[in-house]
């Protein structure tokens, strides 16, 4: 072990942190968008529009079907139209939100799906709009199954600021791909597996842990 | 207050087109309680959920008082839905609120503010004995008292007319009589118009005033509760009190002359 490794260690999870929740929470916005929105345009959604429904669909089997790292550097121009750059984590943050976007999109569709038919019926029939449907049953119905399709989402994500690191993001993975691999520097590769093994378990567990309390507090026995 | 006419629905099935409503009159009186009872696939339910819209009949008028529904746009709809309360056999819930929550549902999306919400939702959750419950979620409510909770959602509006779609159907005999006593003595505090979709006959014989059968789609008998059981007419109400029938001529050969009816 030599004495720079913590201090690249600290840069490589600092950058690492920063990619994973900012792309997390513009992917997540943009996944919600298009989780509800395949859902109420579906046939004998509350929004029905079979149109919209379709393009969507394509769409995001589209994005989903390339490789991320095809999509990011697809995405390059636009990522410096969008921060006017297209190095570092800051430009890695709009191909990942982008990228992951879809899959998102895919996980919350899945989750508002679980939500009983009958129970949306009932609102419909108390004379609820769509949007009252959408934001009081929906979403607050799902929300345990939300909570973790979005941890698997997050941990995803994270998985993916690893392979923009590989091609100039920085962060984690472009510490164990430049040091670790290119440099022979075992420890540093060893180390930073570890820092990643610990990141994905700490998700892992906060998600848990919050599907978990909004379980407990709808089923609690008295 | 509730008038039907000539109301069609059909639906494509992989089997081919399926007429569960074809060209179905009913009338309800105002205060009523009326049970239509038929066999699975007479089309009942396909009813029920035809007088609020839930499914868009293809032909035919419903009225409730004045307001003809076949004929409102979605905005229009959802207002008359206001004043129609609908039960379900499987309660329909929302599991992730509290039984207040799920009782002030109707009353938030009607935009209602939080003073006449916490007032209207302890009035009927005193009305359906659940007074006490207002913080439990319903998971941690029995049947019955789930289906407390559904009833008192669907009255919280003050609605003129409830429809409850096989309401006792999930529950135990004992559970389906208190909820049936319960449906009466709403009828009578509320002047509430009620209609019970049904294949029980002891729906009928505990709460119910008016029958109608329903058979193919169509309304084939109306009339009393009494005239249902005494005076049979429709295949259906022979098949359904034939059953009756059969234990009383049993009872009648066991016991001999004498025995009650």
């Amino acid at each position: 072990m030599r004495d720079d490794l913590l201090e690249l260690l600290w840069e490589g999870l600092r950058q690492t942190l920063y990619m994973l929740v900012w792309s997390s929470v513009f992917a997540i916005v943009l996944g919600l968008f298009l989780g509800i929105t395949l859902v109420v345009t579906e046939k004998g959604g509350v929004l029905e529009a079979r149109v919209v429904n379709r393009i969507v669909s394509l769409a995001i089997n589209s994005v989903r079907s390339l490789p991320f790292i095809i999509l990011i550097v697809l995405l390059l121009p636009f990522a410096r139209w969008v921060v006017g750059t297209s190095l570092g984590p800051t430009a890695a943050i709009v191909s990942l939100s982008i990228g992951a976007a879809p899959f998102l999109g895919r996980i919350v569709e899945s989750a508002l799906k679980e939500v009983a038919v009958g129970k949306i019926e009932a609102a419909k029939s108390f004379g609820a709009s769509p949007f009252a449907i959408i934001f009081r049953v929906l979403l607050p119905e799902a929300l345990p199954a939300l909570v973790r399709s979005l941890t698997i989402a997050v941990i995803a994500i994270a998985e993916l600021t690893a392979v923009a690191g590989a091609i100039g993001a920085g962060g984690l993975g472009s510490l164990a791909i430049r040091f670790g691999y290119q440099r022979f520097r075992e420890d540093i590769m060893f180390a930073t597996v570890i820092v990643i093994i610990l990141l994905v378990q700490a998700i892992q567990w906060t998600g848990d842990s919050i599907a978990k309390s909004i379980d407990r507090r709808r089923h609690r026995t008295e | 207050m509730i008038s039907i006419r000539g109301l069609s629905k059909a639906y494509a099935t992989p089997s081919g087109k399926l007429q569960a409503l074809d060209g179905l009159n009913l009338t309800v009186e105002k205060g009523d309680i009326i049970g239509i009872i038929g066999f699975s696939g007479a089309g009942k339910s396909t009813l029920v959920r035809c007088i609020n819209r839930l499914e868009e009949p293809d032909k035919g008028s419903i009225a409730i008082g004045d307001t003809v529904l076949t004929g409102l746009k979605e905005s229009q709809l959802r207002q008359a839905r206001r004043k129609i309360g609908m039960v379900f056999q499987q309660f329909n819930l929302f599991e992730g609120k509290t039984v207040f929550h799920n009782v002030a549902f109707p009353l938030k999306v009607a935009g209602c503010d939080k003073a006449t919400i916490r007032k209207r939702v302890c009035e009927v959750l005193e009305l359906v004995q659940l007074g006490d419950k207002e913080k439990a979620y319903p998971s941690q409510l029995s049947g019955g008292q789930k289906q407390r909770v559904g009833i008192a959602r669907a009255l919280v509006n003050e609605p003129d007319v409830l429809l409850c779609d096989e309401a006792t159907s999930a529950l135990d005999p004992q559970t389906t009589y208190s909820i049936l006593e319960l449906l009466r003595d709403i009828n009578r505090k509320l002047e509430l118009t009620v209609v019970l979709i049904t294949h029980e006959l002891d729906v009928l014989q505990h709460a119910c005033n008016n029958v109608a059968v329903i058979e193919q789609g169509k309304i084939v008998e109306t009339g009393s509760v009494d005239k249902f059981f005494l005076y049979p007419e429709s295949d259906t109400a022979r098949r359904f009190v034939h059953i009756v029938e059969h234990y009383r001529k049993k009872r009648f050969a066991v016991e001999g002359v004498g025995a009650g009816i």
